[in-house]
């Protein structure tokens, strides 16, 4: 049972505009930035043995679903990869209270196995004879790249810079990129498949994950208790970690 | 006689009708989301500028690639299905021309990748003969002119089919080669169908988005096409995206009239 509501809410999320939303066994609707998913869909599922309220994740880019949430979308709780797109959705009047931090991530440099390119450090990617692939700067992944870039004073010659980390990923991946930038979670995703190296710095200036209720919120009380939860749970808090993210001081 | 069979019955209007407004009304949607006040300097922007250039050379290339690889296809096309013994291979070999029509762009993109990629089939000939595509704007052009073939391809197989056989068979029986038959003849005769065939092949290369995005990366002035630049303004500004998708619209409109106005001319004639 649990299996096919998460299965639900993955066959849904790109349908959700043409209101596939609407099932009756969905109490709880929760929009999460793509990096997010699974381990989200981990948490909600304890969530609902310990609760009883379902929970149906609608996973995509964190500025896609502030998007689709400004032009009526319908949901109970937010959690975005960044701060800045939250705050756009604080400032459209989406959310009600306070945004809260429940989680953050750093950038770490992945390779394909082997390291074929030889790369040390950030200050290797500022030879063109490394193909290296980082987010866009527009992107909350290639912000944080600039950042990274800025503080080290290093400028990456990148050969692509992809709209999503996924693709950043998958590139290094197929080994067709040397070397990427990618979250810590990520680079754990595909292990055996890439080589993560940690930076200097990064894991100092990370990006930090807020979770809101929003204005539209069906059921406020059960969007509160899903946010508590995910703040406080210490397995919900472990799944975090497992999956690479790091604990923030509150 | 003709003029008949070119009125249509009066039902078919409704539909007619609702069959235009499916395509109109999202952009006239979109038209009315435009912050027009706004467009000239979202228009002239650096970006835009690059991504603008990129998309109409390597649209431009893409058709001429097209062009030089696609009416000699469609002319062998066209050769084995009027011969009953190589019909049903010339069936099979347009169906698998035809592929990148039914394929996802991004599907087509990921097998340019297992191709042309670093890692791909070709990966060693290219590395010896030094070439690089994956991460160039010959990517691009590669993608593109994937995406575009089958539409010329069609044209031109399409009207070769309709040629007057009979008038082509005299002249060669008057001691014309077949060169200069397809160069005097053929050629002549086809150009509507060469006309439409490209300008369909730019419009589609213009367009060209998932196999761009999966095989050539994103790269400003390099591999960032214009709707590549659509796709990532929309994240941070959605009414530069608008606007220049309002670009697009424009210059896929221009090129279209432009072409046919002269192919009617060409018809007329």
């Amino acid at each position: 049972m649990r299996r096919s509501s998460a299965l639900i809410s993955t066959i849904c999320a790109p349908a959700l505009v043409l209101g596939c939303a609407d099932d009756d066994d969905a109490e709880l609707q929760v929009f999460a930035a793509a990096s997010l998913h699974s381990v989200l869909a981990e948490i909600a599922e304890i969530y609902t043995e310990e609760t009883g309220t379902e929970v149906q994740i609608n996973a995509a880019g964190s500025s896609t679903l502030v998007e689709q949430l400004s032009h009526g979308a319908a949901a109970d709780v937010l959690a975005t990869a960044d701060e800045t797109t939250m705050e756009q959705a604080v400032e459209s009047g989406l959310t009600s209270g306070d945004p809260e931090v429940f989680a953050a991530n750093h950038l770490v440099l992945i390779t394909p196995p082997g390291n074929p390119a030889e790369v040390q450090g950030l200050s290797d990617l500022q030879d063109s004879a490394v193909d290296t692939v980082v987010c866009t700067p527009q992107v909350p992944c290639g912000a944080a790249t600039a950042r990274l870039a800025d503080s080290a004073e290093v400028g990456i010659q990148a050969v692509s810079e992809e709209t999503s980390v996924t693709d950043v990923l998958g590139r290094v991946r197929s080994q067709e990129a040397d070397a990427g930038l990618v979250y810590a979670t990520d680079a754990l995703q595909a292990v055996g498949e890439v080589e993560a190296l940690e930076l200097p710095g990064a894991a100092e200036d990370p990006n930090y994950y807020p979770v809101a209720l929003l204005e539209g919120a069906s059921s406020a009380e059960a969007g509160m208790e899903f946010i508590d939860f995910l703040l406080t749970n210490e397995q919900a808090q472990q799944i975090l970690q497992e999956a690479g993210f790091t604990e923030v001081d509150r | 006689m003709r003029s008949s069979w070119t009125r249509p019955p009066g039902w078919v209007l409704l539909p007619a009708l609702l069959g235009a407004a499916v395509v109109l009304l999202p952009v006239i949607g979109m038209l009315s989301r435009l912050d027009w006040a706004a467009i000239p300097e979202l228009l002239t922007s650096e970006s835009s500028l690059a991504a603008l250039r990129l998309s109409l050379w390597a649209s431009a290339a893409a058709t001429v690639l097209c062009l030089l690889l696609g009416v000699p296809l469609a002319l062998l096309l066209a050769a084995a299905a009027a011969n009953p013994n190589r019909f049903r291979a010339a069936g099979l070999l347009r169906s698998l021309v035809l592929l990148p029509l039914v394929l996802p762009p991004v599907v087509g993109g990921l097998a340019l990748l297992y191709t042309f990629g670093s890692q791909g089939l070709l990966s060693g000939a290219l590395e010896f003969f030094g070439i690089r595509i994956a991460y160039t704007s010959v990517a691009v052009v590669l993608a593109m002119t994937f995406v575009s073939m089958p539409f010329l391809v069609i044209s031109v197989e399409t009207a070769l089919r309709g040629l007057d056989r009979h008038l082509l068979e005299a002249a060669t029986v008057d001691g014309a080669s077949r060169t200069q038959v397809l160069r005097y003849m053929v050629l002549p005769l086809l150009s509507p169908a060469l006309i439409s065939g490209a300008v369909l092949a730019f419009a589609r290369s213009l367009g060209e988005f998932g196999a761009t995005l999966a095989f050539a990366g994103s790269m400003q002035g390099v591999t960032r096409t214009l709707p590549l630049e659509i796709y990532l303004q929309r994240e941070t500004d959605p009414d530069a995206a608008m606007a220049l998708s309002l670009l697009l619209i424009m210059v896929a409109v221009l090129v279209i009239s432009l072409a046919y106005s002269r192919s009617r001319s060409t018809w007329q004639q």
